[in-house]
């Protein structure tokens, strides 16, 4: 990955963004500074940008909020030079994330709204066309995203804004040469015909295919089943569920409360920022609810409305002063009779008790809402994912080192081309730790290479086999946390594997067989015979009986018994087993010198007779090579 | 183009009371003018009130559409093959049409009283009371200062582009 930079200056970057995009929505400097300490503290954010968080999404939220800021200066100056830097930093923002596909999509529905409203203006014509000229083609600069932009549906509204806008500017020209009264009606009806005409031309090319579908994640925006059902992949990732409503709260606090307050302010001033604020907040809104990981594009415009509302506020409290004698004897006699009691003794805002208590709960609010960040941040989000940390009895810190220990074992021994087969999370770590290659890693977007190690590691071993030759597997890695009681091990994952396996090949990887009749997932002795041949089974549990007393083996994470005969492994070896036992690294067996296959010459060397170990096995596997 | 002329010019034919006399135009409109009337009439008034540079400017304008044009009736009809060439091509003019138009607003919206101003004005009036922003002045020169900005960016990506 070439975009590394320590994600702590990118939140400074961001922080900075974040006050000048608030800047523009209001006219008090206090509610970009707010805004800007929001963002710089909010647990939504830290979770990225904690220093050792190893994500890009870091930079990409700082590109997002600026492409934003550029945005509505744009749209505010109507200047090409901003419309160009909005493309620009867009273009970096492909580079960066793929959640660009947000910027591509709010940008035109801001405009479409601005339209809708009848508040088109030339500034707005420049500011779009010069985003989607320039920044459509900077996209296309990235090979990941080659052609999207005119193939994808994801990139289409904003193409069909762009020709809307050609027209209703040149109906704008048109009416310049017209007497206006009718115009209204007619530019309205057109806007009508040509979205009606557009989208049926869409759906008509989404049918035939000439543009490609709406991509899985956008599917499973709108239909939270619809990841489960069709794409594991999408779903296999935890960032990808539905949020749990404390979640808004643990990660944004107070700011979820003001957030509304902020957004009615928006909606009172309605210029073009704040329409656009309005229509960020709904939608983010929505998908935050749809996946836990869009939290991440709530915050920054919670963020925004937070402050703008805060801002309101303490600005209606502390600075505005009492309406001085010669401004009340204005109003009072502007409308004297209506109002005349108004000049009694200062009540309601500008008294000071009203003043005191307001700010006073405002500051109480602050002084908890930095507690609950800084708790949060050293709890939940500031523990690197590769160190665990735990207590003893004693409540001393024990620090579990296995994932350093055994990434250091691959890099000191094995040899430098080694390659490593693993789940896909544990790709990047072992590419940058253990400087070796992998099969697949985090960025992995080929879906089939995932499933071809789903289809290995829930395969009998005689199916895997050839599929690690296949591809030159040396080392298979996997993670283990049943003496630990670490449960985000392998196992725990097994059925995304599964899953993900069962897409590609459904005629041969069955996600009922690892059930057992009962439905249920077990790993004791009443596991399928499918789930105990499976590869990951085998070098999960291979020789951890042997820690215990016989037949008092005990899995931590699933909180049961294992069998009490230790699995046997016929084409790996062990290699390496850390400490806790979280990692173990197996070798990969190169082919038998004598021809023979592996279970013959694991039954031979055992000193088992051959007859016996060839009525033993199952259909014959072919060789590979 | 034309289509649409059409349909702006029959939209309007049938309004009842305006005799409409523009204030600034050189022929009257008749509220029971003929399509081709009306759309003579619109031509007539903006060859009248447009100013020599931006004439210039549409002539360069009309230009790129006939050359974004050409480019996709030779895609449609020959092939896409060198898919980047082509779409680089064709972006790049639709890209410096866009920046043209661009500019065109930019520099012919205050100088040469064109009427679009006023009656956009009172239509927005509904939602900002008063709208000072609209006329924040971007002089003509940084105007064309952005434009070369654009143009460059504009460019340089396609140059990358086009394989």
């Amino acid at each position: 990955m070439s975009v590394f930079c320590s994600p702590p200056a990118f939140s400074g970057l961001t922080a900075l963004a974040m006050y000048l995009l608030t800047c523009e929505m209001s006219t008090s400097p206090s509610a970009g500074l707010l805004a800007a300490a929001f963002m710089g503290i909010t647990p939504g954010y830290i979770s990225r940008s904690v220093a050792g968080s190893y994500d890009n999404e870091a930079i990409a939220i700082f590109l997002l909020v600026f492409t934003f800021y550029l945005w509505i200066k744009a749209v505010k100056n109507g200047s090409i030079m901003w419309g160009a830097l909005t493309a620009l930093f867009y273009g970096y923002m492909v580079s960066a994330w793929g959640g660009y596909v947000f910027i591509t999509n709010l940008i035109p529905l801001h405009v479409f709204v601005l339209i809708c409203m009848g508040r088109y203006s030339s500034r707005t014509y420049i500011a779009y066309t010069t985003w989607y000229a320039l920044g459509t083609l900077g996209s296309m600069q990235i090979p990941f995203v080659g052609f999207l932009p005119i193939r994808n549906s994801d990139h289409m509204s904003a193409l069909g804004v762009f020709g809307l806008i050609q027209l209703v500017a040149f109906a704008d020209f048109i009416r310049g040469f017209l007497p206006g009264k009718q115009f209204q009606k007619l530019l309205t009806s057109m806007i009508l015909l040509i979205v009606g005409l557009g989208f049926g031309g869409l759906i008509l090319l989404s049918v035939s295919g000439v543009i490609a579908p709406w991509s899985g994640r956008f599917y499973s925006l709108w239909d939270t089943g619809y990841a489960k059902i069709h794409i594991p992949i999408i779903a296999s990732v935890s960032e990808h569920q539905p949020t749990a409503w404390p979640a808004f709260f643990f990660d944004l606090n107070f700011l979820i409360w003001l957030f509304p307050a902020g957004v009615f302010l928006c909606f009172q001033k309605l210029k073009d920022e704040h329409v656009f604020v309005i229509i960020y907040a709904v939608l983010s809104s929505y998908f935050a609810g749809v996946m836990v990981r869009l939290m991440l594009t709530l915050t920054p415009i919670v963020c925004v409305a937070a402050g703008l509302a805060l801002s309101g506020v303490l600005d209606q409290f502390l600075v505005m002063s009492k309406p001085t004698a010669e401004t009340k004897a204005k109003a009072n006699a502007k409308d004297s009779k209506a109002y005349g009691k108004m000049s009694s003794p200062v009540v309601g805002i500008y008294s000071y008790f009203s003043k005191a208590f307001v700010s006073g709960s405002m500051t109480l609010y602050l002084l908890m809402f930095v507690a609950h960040c800084t708790w949060v941040t050293s709890n939940a989000y500031s523990s690197p994912s590769v160190v665990l940390a735990s207590r003893l009895p004693d409540g001393s810190q024990h620090i579990i080192d296995d994932y350093r220990e055994a990434y250091y074992w691959l890099r000191q021994n094995t040899p430098d081309n080694a390659k490593i087969m693993s789940w896909w999370d544990y790709g990047y770590q072992i590419g940058g730790m253990a400087d070796r290659p992998t099969l697949v890693d985090n960025n992995t977007w080929n879906n089939t290479h995932i499933a071809t190690v789903g289809k290995a590691m829930s395969s009998r071993e005689e199916v895997s086999y050839p599929i690690l030759r296949q591809h030159d597997v040396d080392y298979v890695l996997v993670v283990f946390g049943g003496l630990l009681g670490y449960s985000g091990d392998d196992l725990n994952k097994f059925l995304w594997m599964v899953r993900i396996a069962e897409g590609i090949w459904p005629d041969e990887i069955k996600e009922r067989d690892f059930f057992t009749a009962r439905g249920e997932y077990r790993v004791d002795d009443e596991a399928t015979p499918t789930m105990k041949n499976s590869l990951m089974y085998k070098m999960s549990y291979y020789n951890y009986q042997s820690l215990f007393p016989p037949g008092q083996a005990v899995d931590r994470v699933r909180g049961t018994k294992v069998p009490t005969e230790s699995p046997t492994l016929d084409t790996m070896e062990e290699a390496f087993t850390s400490e806790n036992w979280i990692i173990r690294i197996f070798k990969v067996k190169d082919l038998d010198n004598l021809g023979r296959d592996h279970s013959n010459a694991v039954a031979f060397d055992k000193g088992l007779k051959r007859k016996r170990a060839a009525k033993r096995k199952g259909p014959r596997v072919l060789r590979t090579e | 183009m034309p289509a649409k002329r059409h349909a702006a010019s029959t939209a309007s034919a049938p309004a009842p009371s305006t005799t409409s006399t523009l204030s600034s135009g050189p022929a009257t409109l008749k509220t029971n003018s003929s399509v081709l009337d009306i759309t003579s009439h619109v031509w007539q008034q903006y060859l009248a009130n447009t100013a020599q540079r931006t004439l210039l400017l549409d002539a360069f304008m009309a230009f790129l559409v006939l050359v974004g044009g050409l480019q996709f009736v030779y895609c449609v009809l020959a092939g896409n093959y060198p898919f980047n060439a082509f779409l680089s091509g064709f972006s790049a003019a639709v890209g410096q049409f866009v920046l043209t138009a661009s500019l065109r607003m930019q520099t012919s919206e205050p100088g040469s009283g064109s009427p679009s101003k006023p009656s956009s004005k009172g239509k927005n009036a509904r939602f900002a009371d008063e709208d000072t922003e609209e006329d924040t002045g971007i002089s003509h020169e940084r105007a064309f200062a952005d434009y070369i900005f654009g143009s460059l960016i504009l460019h340089f990506f396609c140059i990358n582009f086009i394989n």
